[in-house]
């Protein structure tokens, strides 16, 4: 079981471009394990609060500490799955076996099950990047569990992709969570929302409107921004 | 015509004088890419992925140093070299250790600039995922260099071309001494001022050819890459 990050607290957060405020005034803490869904409308700044998190954006002001550590420095506990995956120029399983190179010296067979389990494991030889969209995505997942991260940040990771594929991921990023891994996800679509969450972080316009279980997040929102979201209107 | 003529009866009768030159040619040129890229490759992927005051600067000098004429290169080799020169005691003026010198310092600007705007784009494109995987220092630069692999070959290919076709540098390093350090290039010009044309016709059309190959290796490292979803 993997050491936790928990409690994540995000004090005063501010991430700017010229005199636009992308982020402006965030306050979060999640506690609980389990998995954490972020919503919002395009721009919001999702995406933003995401990498703020991983350490792969400096914010202009503010603190962020996960358990008693910095984004930084809680790196090699964290791992991330983006929105379009990036994979290496080599074979799937050498994907694997970059990310995790002791495990490939000492149990290789582990890193064929990591490919089972993402139900790959007949393309273990394939250039990864002649997978499909949903495949390439499922071997991103793959690789960011062998470090068994305490926290997995997933940026839209089933965006656009099949119904097979998304129901691989969910079954994994549930299973995970349920190991003792804190999941926070990004993600535009309700229904995924209603399977996987236990708690909706809902933003909008760069600020946090509402933070709330994800039972009553649904059932009685309580922002209007947040009613409009779920009601399917459009945002701008 | 009989030049012509003569100069493929050269190539197809294996004539020892021409492959003689053509073997030193290579091989300087092999011995010079080898130690370039050992050079280049390291360098142009350390530019692309660290960041440091001056960095654009050194980028800046290296793209122009592509361009660097081969007779100043091979003057500033010279002077190096000369009996007078701070390394003169080596004794290596007007041998072929002086002319893979001369061809190093020529081509290695070429494969640097090169390679260092291909890991650019790579590393554009890779950055987050390996600072997310928590992959820097040598580890990335191995990387970039394994997964830029056949994007770097061309690069390697063209240092190839700069420094097979060269003349000017290995000229005033090497002397162009009969049996000793007398390439194609410089063979060349020496017979073409003879009016020598058959030889020099013969050591042209194998330099043609050498060229065409390293072209076609270029296109054909490219298409391999791009099929196999590796370019």
């Amino acid at each position: 079981m993997p050491d936790s990050l928990l409690p994540i607290r995000i004090r005063d957060l501010r991430l700017s471009k010229g005199d636009r405020a992308l982020l402006a005034g965030i306050n979060l803490t999640i506690e609980d394990p389990g998995i954490t869904v972020i919503m919002g409308p395009n721009g919001a700044g999702k995406t933003l609060l995401l990498r703020c998190l991983h350490g792969l954006i400096k914010p202009d002001r503010g603190q962020i500490t996960l358990g008693p550590l910095g984004p930084e420095s809680s790196r090699d506990q964290q791992a991330m799955v983006f929105q379009h995956p990036v994979l290496l120029r080599r074979t799937a399983l050498q994907n694997l076996a970059f990310a995790a190179p002791e495990l490939a010296r000492s149990e290789p067979q582990r890193l064929i099950s990591a490919l089972a389990a993402v139900h790959l494991a007949d393309r273990a030889d394939q250039p990864a990047r002649m997978l499909s969209g949903g495949e390439q995505q499922r071997l991103a997942l793959a690789r960011a569990l062998l470090s068994q991260p305490a926290l997995l940040l997933l940026d839209e990771a089933t965006a656009s992709l099949d119904p097979a594929s998304v129901l691989v991921i969910e079954s994994l990023v549930k299973a995970q969570s349920a190991q003792g891994t804190k999941v926070i996800l990004i993600s535009h679509d309700q229904g995924q929302a209603r399977r996987l969450a236990d708690e909706i972080v809902f933003i909008s316009d760069g600020q946090i409107t509402e933070q709330s279980p994800a039972d009553s997040f649904f059932s009685a929102p309580r922002t209007p921004m947040a009613r409009a979201y779920l009601a399917g209107e459009i945002l701008l | 015509m009989n030049a012509l003529a003569e100069a493929f009866r050269l190539i197809i009768t294996l004539d020892a004088d021409l492959f003689e030159i053509l073997w030193l040619s290579i091989r300087v040129s092999l011995i010079a890419l080898a130690i370039s890229a050992v050079i280049s490759l390291p360098l142009g992927t350390w530019l692309a992925i660290t960041r440091f005051p001056g960095r654009k600067f050194c980028i800046l000098v290296l793209n122009a140093l592509m361009g660097m004429p081969p007779v100043v290169v091979g003057l500033m080799v010279y002077l190096l070299l000369s009996r007078s020169g701070p390394l003169g005691w080596m004794g290596l003026l007007y041998t072929p250790t002086a002319m893979i010198i001369a061809q190093v310092v020529l081509i290695t600007p070429i494969i640097a600039a090169l390679s260092n705007q291909v890991i650019e784009n790579l590393h554009q494109e890779y950055r987050d995922t390996f600072y997310s995987m928590g992959v820097t220092g040598r580890r990335a630069v191995v990387a970039y260099l394994v997964d830029a692999r056949y994007a770097l070959t061309t690069c390697i290919l063209a240092g190839f071309g700069r420094a097979i076709a060269e003349v000017g540098a290995v000229i005033i390093v090497g002397g162009n001494i009969d049996h000793l350090t007398r390439v194609m290039t410089t063979a060349i010009a020496l017979e073409t001022s003879k009016g020598n044309l058959s030889l020099a016709l013969g050591l042209g059309a194998v330099l043609l050819a050498l060229s065409l190959l390293v072209n076609a290796l270029v296109i054909g490292v490219r298409e391999y890459a791009a099929k196999r979803q590796y370019a």
